[in-house]
């Protein structure tokens, strides 16, 4: 079966939403959303936990209320959804894309769009891309599918937990996993700092008395069939274990969270070019990827931290591709954002003289009472002082305009003379 | 009263899975036990996947002549029972003068093996049929019939087609006693305590061959267990090497190869270790190191960062060195063991040789006119979408609507899939994966875990907690969340 849209949205989790609702607004009519699950909302629907709709609502949610809202409106504007479907294809051919799609309920659908609207999210790291040695048991998993598990299928994987990597999803199963009985005997993160937001270090281990292993990692897993216990070392400054400091713990669980990964194979067969350093796609500062018409927003573009910021950049994004299907979109004089002094990465790494933009930007590590500077050659854009930075949390600056005549802009944080 | 079968095979590994095809052909009973959840699940499934050519074995051995014999059997093989299958060649490289000169003893040694086809090649046109070898490379030994093949399929090709043929399987059946009741009729006990009786013993029981043997007695042999650690790498790099390249080999192993595998993802492996335990899966930062270091060698842009998984095989070294095939003192009870590489690559010839003791042995052995030589695989989505065929994958979606609900996305495995390996009794994790490759890409399962859990629920009525990795003892979810639960 064929079909032809004016946007194609892939995804339907919180950028999904966003950027479907936000092409609508903006006048579009014809819009295709696509999600392989049977339902909308995406990872959020998982996260049973609260913190979600702080920027955007100005309230505290749980991930399925925060998605609720989005769906509800989503509801409301008649936007075209098929759920139970998989993209599984792009061919990107001169100003045409045609996207491949496994559908349960239309079989194979080729849909051509003028715009295709990548919000696929990311996938979490797993034993094998970090090869941690030993055996290969039942009871190692990613932190994302024992949420999932707990949450919504009602399964606990392990009564005695041992947590590899600080991540927020790790860190927000090591407290739910405590509230159902489990013992979580420790977070071992290789990072001198967590991976984590900070509040979550604070909410999920500290208040229930759960250590966290900071320079740590684990040498060995032992047990062949249910796994039966790890091997702990502290790490030296070229992440190799040392020999002196060491311990082993008895679990019959081991959780990862070791950090995540854009999922973006879908992009690459539609030719998109990535970033080596987010692993999202390179974009312009409308979110537009190497391909021309194909946009990326959410956690398939970077990494987020909050899903409100997603939500946000779903809705920049939704704009900028109506701009384009209406054959609105300008082209500015395009130039360079430079990651200067602690910056791990900035997106977009360029924006257009004359234009506003959103800076997201993440350092390397974390740092006490030190300024974020943007500027163009000639001009402050941007100065705030932060007591504290930590490379878990994103930071987004919006730049009212990039000034006309500006050859550069760099993004520093700096310790200002007292 | 007579013994059930004519015919026990201990073991369902490629051994005893060859084993069982072959004697399928005839009007026999035959069985095979195996004590873990599925066929294939030993050593077998950590196999690097290679058919040799033949002129690593040594002249004059079982492993060199039922080497060359096995490996001319698989194009029929695949004709019948249609498991992946490439006959890629393999190429053995050197990086000194010296190991020039052993190329061309291996070069002579093959000629005795009469492996075929064979040529030296120097710097030049080594590096044009493999471009991303090291420039440091002097030449090579190139051996065109060398294949790769997917071994577990092989061995699930095998199985399928000797059920079909009337073979009984039965899996996590792990023989404690074998009883000899009088000439030609042993009971075998097993640890679930069924009980199977039998004219024949066929001992294919690869790691344990020899606890089997002590079981009836026979003592002359020891199994000594050798770890090899493989490393899968991402489907991205696929395209670095066409041909399996080897080393200049070691005295315990082949040494480090670089493989590409059947279904894309390039492997890197095994190590050589000899261990004091047969359960011994671990892998080891050492293995990683040593790995890495090897196949960089030949190949400078293999990374550890391309790593999706890695794993551990376990190779049956029998004392002597070489296969152990046979009559033995207790009349009826016939070796298969020892089989380490080159295994795979002769297995066909050790089922004809085994299958040939037994008619030495006295059994009737009437052929069957009605043997089925074919198995048929199923459409694979994952084929179609690396072609882009898809019209072809939409008549396919069409009649059998299971093809439409793509299950894991990382290897394009839909639910039609899941299930055809589902009804053909595999049941955990691990033996769908061996037989669809759901879960074996870059997200290792993390996405498509809990919707093939539902899927086997669905099929067979097992509940989600009892669902295994690869066998009892390995629930992946084994505690449900309810009242009571709670502390």
């Amino acid at each position: 079966m064929t079909r032809e849209v004016q946007a194609l949205v892939i995804g339907a989790g919180p950028a999904g939403l966003g950027a479907a609702l936000s092409l609508k607004n903006a006048g579009i009519e014809d819009i295709l959303v696509v999600d392989r699950e049977d339902s909308p909302g995406g990872i959020l629907l998982q996260c049973i936990h609260n913190g979600f709709g702080l920027h955007q609502f100005n309230e505290e949610l749980t991930g399925p209320e925060y998605a609720e809202r989005y769906i509800n409106r989503f509801r409301k504007s008649n936007i075209d959804l098929l759920v139970n479907t998989s993209a599984i294809d792009i061919i990107a051919d001169g100003d045409k894309k045609t996207v491949v799609l496994l559908s349960e309920e239309e079989g194979l659908m080729e849909v051509s769009a003028k715009a295709v609207i990548l919000s696929m999210g990311c996938r979490e790291r797993n034993r094998g891309n970090i090869a941690i040695p030993g055996s290969r048991p039942a009871g190692i998993m990613t932190a994302g599918f024992a949420q999932k598990m707990v949450n919504m299928h009602g399964h606990i994987p392990g009564k005695e937990i041992v947590i590899l990597g600080s991540g927020d999803i790790g860190l927000i199963m090591a407290r739910r996993l405590t509230w159902e009985g489990a013992h979580v005997k420790a977070v071992i993160e290789v990072q001198p700092f967590p991976g984590g937001l900070n509040r979550n270090i604070v909410q999920c281990l500290n208040d229930f008395k759960i250590p966290l292993y900071l320079s740590h990692t684990i040498t060995n897993i032992k047990g062949n069939w249910r796994i039966k216990g790890v091997d702990v070392a502290s790490i030296d400054k070229h992440l190799e274990p040392t020999s002196e400091d060491k311990f082993s713990l008895t679990c019959d669980c081991l959780l990862l969270s070791i950090g995540l990964i854009p999922e973006n194979e879908l992009s690459l067969k539609a030719g998109v070019i990535l970033d080596p350093v987010t692993r999202g796609a390179i974009v312009d500062v409308n979110l537009m990827t190497s391909v021309p018409g194909v946009f990326a927003c959410g956690n398939v573009l970077q990494v987020h931290d909050l899903a409100d910021w997603v939500s946000e950049e779903a809705e920049y994004c939704g704009k900028a591709a109506a701009l384009y299907i209406q054959d609105k979109i300008t082209k500015g004089r395009e130039l360079p954002v430079k990651t200067g002094n602690l910056v791990r990465y900035v997106l977009p790494s360029r924006v257009e003289a004359g234009k506003e933009a959103i800076l997201s930007l993440r350092p390397i590590t974390p740092a006490k009472d030190i300024t974020l500077m943007i500027k163009s050659e000639k001009k402050i854009l941007h100065k705030k002082k932060h007591k504290k930075i930590f490379p878990s949390e994103m930071l987004r600056i919006p730049l009212k305009e990039i000034p006309a005549d500006a050859q550069y802009i760099d993004v520093s944080f700096v310790w200002e003379e007292k | 009263m007579k013994p059930k079968f004519d015919v026990i095979i201990i073991g369902a590994g490629v051994v005893g899975a060859a084993i069982a095809r072959e004697l399928s052909r005839y009007r026999l009973k035959t069985a095979v036990l195996d004590k873990e959840a599925d066929v294939s699940f030993g050593t077998s499934k950590a196999n690097s996947g290679i058919i040799h050519s033949g002129f690593h074995a040594e002249p004059g051995t079982l492993k060199a002549s039922l080497c060359i014999k096995g490996g001319r059997s698989f194009d029929r093989l695949y004709e019948e029972l249609e498991f992946p299958f490439e006959r890629r060649g393999e190429l053995m490289v050197a990086f000194t003068d010296e190991e020039v000169r052993i190329l061309q003893s291996f070069y002579q040694q093959g000629k005795k093996n009469h492996v075929p086809y064979l040529e030296l090649l120097g710097r030049e046109r080594t590096m044009e049929m493999e471009p991303h070898l090291s420039p440091d490379i002097m030449g090579s030994l190139h051996a065109p019939t060398a294949g790769i093949i997917c071994p577990y399929e092989y061995c699930f090709a095998l199985i399928e087609n000797a059920m079909r043929n009337g073979v009984e399987v039965f899996t996590g059946e792990k023989v404690t006693v074998i009883s000899k009741k009088k000439r030609r009729f042993f009971e075998i006990e097993t640890e679930k305590e069924s009980r199977f009786s039998c004219c024949f013993v066929i001992n294919a029981a690869g790691l344990y061959a020899d606890d089997i043997a002590a079981s009836v007695g026979i003592t002359d042999f020891k199994i000594l267990p050798r770890k090899g650690e493989e490393y899968l790498l991402d489907r991205r790099v696929g395209t670095l090497v066409k041909r399996v390249l080897f080393p200049i080999p070691t005295k315990t192993s082949k040494g480090m190869l670089v493989i590409p595998t059947v279904e894309g993802p390039v492997m890197v492996g095994p190590t050589a270790v000899d261990i004091d335990r047969k359960n011994d899966f671990s892998t080891t930062r050492a293995g990683l190191k040593t790995v890495f270091e090897h196949a960089q060698k030949m190949v400078p842009s293999v990374r550890t960062s391309d790593i999706i998984t890695s794993f551990v095989g376990i190779r049956p070294v029998a004392t002597g060195n070489d296969f152990i095939i046979g009559k033995t003192k207790v009349d009826g009870f016939i070796n298969a063991a020892g089989i380490q590489s080159p295994g795979l690559t002769a297995s066909p010839a050790i089922a004809e040789m085994v299958r040939d003791v037994l008619l030495q042995e006295g059994l009737k052995m009437e052929v069957k006119p009605d043997f089925d030589p074919k198995r048929r695989s199923i459409p694979r989505a994952r084929k179609l979408v690396e072609r882009r065929e898809y019209k072809k994958l939409e008549e396919i979606a069409e009649s059998d609507k299971e093809y439409s609900n793509l299950v894991c996305r990382c290897e394009n495995v839909t639910e039609a899939e899941i299930v055809a390996a589902i009804r053909k009794g595999h049941v955990t994790l691990d033996a769908i994966k061996f037989a669809t490759r759901a879960e074996t890409g870059r997200c290792q399962g993390g996405f498509c875990t809990s919707r093939i859990m539902k899927i086997i629920e669905r099929e067979t009525g097992i509940p989600l907690d009892k669902i295994t990795k690869k066998g009892p003892g390995s629930e992946i979810l084994p505690f449900q969340l309810k009242k009571g639960e709670n502390k």
